[in-house]
């Protein structure tokens, strides 16, 4: 791929396909000299509780635009010659691939960056809630002011 | 005007959206949520506390005083936690 390339952005079900994730960003060439990669996983515990099952629900049509400005966000800070954010919805067990973001950029730093930037402004911005079953409860998980400080914190960076 | 409720806002009204006519008189979000909360008693449960909802107009996050119109979609969902 050649920047300005179309970004790959997914919503879907079924589990990510994280080797066909990396061989699409491409293997070298234009430029590329850096993959970064970011994988979410369920865990098998939230806050001392078991988990059993984690349901992400999202609002289909507001997540891929916001994935598509939240990936723009990123191209205007870093020269990126591509860039991947693959979100599944739906129940999924302790242990399975929540998110794959991958970027494609010519030297580390960019890359690193970007992706850490990306998965920052995902989670704050995103339309996705997720709901933990565990130990016959369930219950919604509350947005977490860390993750608010994190998306904010690229902000202040920009404006300081 | 299309409404849609996620999540735990979608649990506690019971539904997951409402299609509505707008009366002449609301014309904000805050406007909308009293107007949608005394029509129905659950849709009064899934928006309050009003400070524990997010509200989307036409897919962008706005505040309460943003603007509403007959032909907007509506949505109304708990703090988001993606990722």
């Amino acid at each position: 791929m050649r920047p300005g390339d179309a970004p790959l952005i997914r919503v879907q079900a079924e589990d990510i396909d994280v080797a066909g994730a990396i061989e699409a960003l491409g293997s070298g060439g234009h430029g590329v000299g850096a993959l970064a990669l970011f994988i979410g996983l369920v865990r098998d515990l939230s806050d001392g509780r078991p988990v059993d099952w984690l349901t992400l629900e999202h609002f289909p049509g507001m997540t891929e635009k916001v994935l598509a400005e939240v990936d723009a966000a990123a191209r205007e800070r870093w020269l990126l010659q591509a860039t991947t954010i693959i979100h599944r919805f739906g129940r999924l067990a302790p242990g399975d691939r929540i998110v794959l973001v991958a970027v494609a950029s010519a030297h580390r730093d960019a890359a690193f960056e970007a992706c850490r930037f990306i998965v920052d402004q995902l989670k704050s911005n995103a339309p996705f809630w997720k709901l933990e079953e565990g130990a016959g409860e369930r219950h919604w998980v509350a947005a977490r002011a860390e993750d608010n400080v994190s998306a904010e914190g690229w902000h202040r960076r920009e404006t300081s | 005007m299309r409404v849609l409720y996620f999540a735990w806002v979608r649990e506690k009204a019971g539904r997951d959206g409402d299609d509505v006519t707008l009366p002449a008189t609301v014309t904000t979000v805050a406007e909308l949520i009293e107007w949608l909360s005394a029509r129905s008693p659950s849709t009064a449960r899934a928006l309050s506390p009003v400070d524990a909802v997010r509200v989307a107009v036409n897919r962008t996050v706005v505040d309460l005083d943003h603007p509403v119109a007959a032909d907007d979609e509506v949505a109304f969902f708990p703090p988001v936690t993606g990722g």
